[in-house]
């Protein structure tokens, strides 16, 4: 039996210890705002946060995160309005949108790092997510608006 | 297969072309379960058509039958029959079209959406605006011809009374349904959405995670089915051993699914499928299925082999499909005789969202969920694959996790719906990124050959270029080995350059994988080829690659085919109407270099400016790319200026985006991409070994350039890609001086 938080909710979860934490996500409580893309960690479609840190859910298995807070975007903030949720909205940033919640998990995981961070910061954290749309341009404008930095 | 080919992917205005609208149909409605949306404006009090409903509330209803995968047409287009409504975008609610053919082509691709819909939206929109005029004339009995809609009210101008559309819907649903003739559209000065745009409709929900895509459908009841299939194309099973697929938790049984037959076209491929309580225990009970498979014919295929097989090809004479003058003699005379052979790898889509759809049989119909670009032919393929009429299958239209071509081919879809018939229950189906690299409909790998005589001024006199890939035809024939007219009019049989002596020709090429169109086609390979050649030749001669591509287009001309005995079917639009204009490409080219500052930049020493301007899906796009190269040989692209003329624009904002993913997705292609075979099986298996553009090897940024005009909209989801891959080579052979003529450029050492 595995005892998890997952965006504050208390849930059990009795199943294969080996099965990734994205699964239990998505088949079993029905959070699909986190997204498969490749299964080996390489595209970060799946970012989540464990106890505050980004995390590919695709490669973490369950009985590793006994004990710990799990956060997806749908948890991310109650009403929505992250301040990367509003600057995605404000540089219209996604377009087929299938990549973006791990983008925005990736970057909020950023920014509680580096709360302004330049171009190379930007680079450093968001390479591991991939959009095949080609929208790098904007989350990068987008990190800018929220962090408040200069773009 | 030609029908086929242009049927499903573009099939022109269907109902439309017997007057704009459709009036009175109803079409299946929704049973309402999963995720997904039905279509609600058959249940809206008042629709005068299939796009649009009114509700008594005053709350408009548009449907988007055009699928969403990023290009923002689940938008733009109904945001175009609300402004020739009159309607107030905040009281609208878009709907999302299941497939029927009653809303005219619903196959999202060639880059046709606004092309083939900007107008009969209009007229939608301005139907129902006619009749609410007329409706609440007759109440305050005024002239309808003083009557207007402005921010969901009808005004009377000279006395400024006003009704809104909720109070007057009930009377405009008597009025009899204006003909075409009767329509006024609104001047351009009263557009109030129509190019400037308004936030996409599922902006919110995909910043929260709440959007449903294909991957994201669920209905209760429903199982989880992966499929284990043939590695080589056309193999067959010898046996298979589920015994310790069977003590997996979680798993429920396996389901033998009988193999395609070619042609391939949109079947299932067939193989071995777990079915299992969740998405995890179906790959964990595949992963232990023993299977044996005769792997066929195509197990003789290796890339590399092949890939020499075509370069040879491309350098032997083959069969002529555009002649002027006589090049033979001209070579046979020329001082000067350049010579170059290009060569592009097999592509594969890799949207981030692999191909995903569930199914439910029952009751001798079929219902589906799924990420497709052409529900309709999921109707088709679904029935067929079913033995069903295409009435029976009702697909319901999930958002799209990128789609470039490949959710046009709906072989997943009838997996799912074979299964579900089979196990009698709902069956979802979603691959993973190794069935998605593997068992993809792939771009065509291609060679081709170039030569060109120079005259004493370094002009070119004569040219002889040669294509030489496998078709996509064969894909729905099997049989085709030379591409069609289809295939050569992108941007091959419209090379663009005034020389005195051409020729073009087309080899033959059999494929052994299928193959498909992905994000501009066979564009990406033919710009590449001739866009390089023109630089070479440009450095043979001495001069500014720029200047001497300008001079070597010539003055601006309309092409002519007929004279020069070439097919050229102009992605299916009339020549008179959208003609090859060199006039209109000098312009883009002009635009790019101006805003791009090319007359101060200066390469070498590392850093290089590079060129190429190409026509695809009707719309002239021109690139300037700017590129550095470190004293390690690593690629890095500071800036990419894109000059474009597309006609109208109806979303301006969604316009850039386009171009600007397009940037980042023909970055990918030259810099990254390739995917290969040995023994028939496909060698990538995930974005290890099948590279894309991460944020650090895209463009850091792409500036936009509009050409403005009101002429009729063109292409935009697509031609930002072609000049990409030629004018990354070219800046590169600015920086270093080395010339790159196979794709991808990762495999090639640059210093």
């Amino acid at each position: 039996m595995v005892r998890i938080k997952v965006n504050g909710k208390l849930r059990e979860f009795d199943g294969d210890g080996e099965m990734p934490l994205l699964w239990y996500l998505r088949d079993n409580l029905q959070l699909t705002g986190s997204k498969f893309g490749c299964g080996m960690g390489l595209c970060g479609a799946c970012t989540v946060h464990v106890n505050g840190e980004a995390a590919r859910s695709c490669l973490t298995p369950m009985q590793s995160v006994a004990g710990k807070e799990i956060t997806t975007i749908e948890g991310l903030d109650e009403r929505g309005s992250h301040p990367l949720q509003n600057a995605w909205q404000q540089a219209n940033v996604p377009q087929c949108g299938y990549c973006q919640s791990g983008q925005i998990m990736q970057a909020a995981a950023l920014l509680r790092k580096k709360p302004s961070p330049d171009d190379h910061d930007i680079d450093e954290a968001m390479q591991g997510n991939i959009c095949r749309c080609g929208t790098y341009q904007r989350i990068r404008q987008a990190i800018k608006i929220a962090a408040g930095v200069k773009a | 297969m030609n029908n086929l080919r242009i049927a499903s992917r573009r099939d022109f205005l269907g109902v439309f072309s017997a007057g704009a609208l459709v009036l009175g149909t109803r079409v299946v409605s929704a049973r309402g379960r999963g995720h997904a949306a039905g279509l609600d404006v058959t249940k809206a009090a008042w629709n005068p058509n299939v796009y649009l409903g009114l509700e008594p509330d005053g709350s408009v209803i548009i449907v988007a039958h055009r699928s969403e995968m990023g290009t923002g047409i689940r938008t733009s287009l109904p945001m175009v029959v609300a402004d020739e409504l009159g309607a107030d975008w905040a009281r609208v609610r878009v709907e999302q079209a299941v497939g029927d053919e009653k809303f005219g082509s619903q196959d999202t691709d060639g880059s046709a959406s606004i092309l083939d819909f900007y107008q009969p939206m209009r007229e939608t929109g301005a139907t129902a605006r006619v009749m609410l005029e007329r409706a609440a004339a007759a109440h305050w009995k005024v002239a309808a011809t003083d009557c207007r809609t402005e921010n969901h009210f009808v005004l009377h101008a000279p006395t400024g009374r006003k009704v809104s559309f909720g109070e007057i819907v009930s009377a405009a649903a008597r009025q009899p349904v204006p003909r075409k003739e009767e329509l006024h559209l609104k001047p351009d000065s009263e557009f109030r959405y129509i190019g400037k745009g308004v936030p996409s409709v599922d902006l919110k929900d995909v910043c929260t995670g709440r959007s449903i895509y294909g991957f994201d459908a669920s209905v209760p009841g429903m199982v989880y089915a992966s499929i284990e299939r043939a590695p080589v194309l056309g193999g067959k099973m010898k046996t298979f051993d589920d015994t310790a697929t069977k003590q997996v938790r979680g798993v429920q049984q396996t389901v033998v699914l009988e193999s395609a037959k070619p042609p391939y076209g949109f079947q299932a491929l067939g193989g071995v499928a777990v079915i299992a309580d969740n998405t995890w225990a179906a790959a964990q009970g595949r992963k232990k299925l023993k299977v044996e498979w005769e792997d066929g014919p195509h197990a003789i295929y290796q890339s590399e082999s092949y890939k020499k097989m075509l370069l040879e090809r491309a350098a032997q004479p083959q069969k002529p499909v555009r002649q002027a003058g006589d090049v033979d003699a001209a070579f046979a005379k020329a001082n000067k005789v350049i010579e170059a052979s290009y060569y592009t790898p097999l592509l594969a889509h890799a949207s981030m969202e692999p191909p995903a759809a569930l199914a439910e049989f029952r009751n001798g119909k079929v219902e589906v969920w799924t990420a497709t670009q052409n529900p309709q032919a999921v109707q088709k393929t679904v029935a067929e694959a079913l033995g069903l009429r295409k009435e029976d299958v009702l697909c319901h239209v999930t958002l799209l996790g990128g789609g470039f071509g490949r959710k046009s081919k709906p072989d997943y879809v009838a997996e799912a719906a074979l299964l579900s018939k089979k196990v009698g229950k709902p069956v979802k189906i979603s691959w993973t990124r190794e069935e998605d690299l593997r068992f993809d409909y792939f771009h065509s790998t291609s060679a081709m050959f170039f030569k060109a005589a120079l005259d004493d001024t370094g002009k070119p006199v004569a040219w002889l270029q040669r294509t030489v890939f496998p078709p996509i035809g064969a894909t729905f024939d099997g049989k085709a080995t030379y591409a069609d007219t289809g295939d050569l009019t992108q941007g091959f049989t419209d090379m663009p350059f005034d020389v005195e002596h051409i020729r073009a020709e087309n080899g033959p090429a059999e494929p052994h994988l299928r193959i498909g169109w992905l994000r501009s086609v066979a564009n990406v390979y033919h710009a590449f080829g001739i866009q390089s050649f023109i630089a070479e030749l440009a450095h043979a001669a001495g001069q500014d690659q720029a200047e001497y591509w300008l001079k070597a287009l010539g003055a601006p001309r309309k092409l002519d085919f007929k004279t020069q005995h070439a097919e050229y079917d102009n992605y299916g639009k009339p020549l008179e109407q959208f003609p090859v204009d060199t006039g209109k490409m000098r312009r883009v080219a002009e635009m790019a270099l101006e805003r791009s500052g090319w007359a101060n930049k200066k390469s070498g020493n590392g850093r290089g400016f590079g060129f190429a301007a190409h026509r695809s899906f009707l719309t002239y796009v021109a690139a300037v790319v700017e590129v550095e190269v470190d004293d390690k040989g690593k690629l890095h692209i500071p800036r990419v200026d894109l000059a474009v003329d597309c006609g109208r624009i109806i979303h301006p904002d969604r316009m850039r985006a386009q171009f600007e993913g397009a940037s980042v997705f023909g970055a990918s292609i030259a810099m990254l991409g390739e995917i290969t075979a040995a023994d028939g099986r496909v060698q990538q298996g995930n974005f290890n070994t099948y590279p894309v553009a991460r944020m650090n090897d895209a463009p850091f940024e792409t500036h936009v350039h509009i050409v403005q005009s009101n002429e009729s909209p063109t292409g935009v989801g697509e031609p930002g890609v072609p000049p990409m891959s030629p004018a990354i080579c070219n800046a590169i052979f600015a920086a270093t001086g080395k010339r790159i003529r196979e794709l991808p450029i990762r495999k090639q050492k640059l210093v």
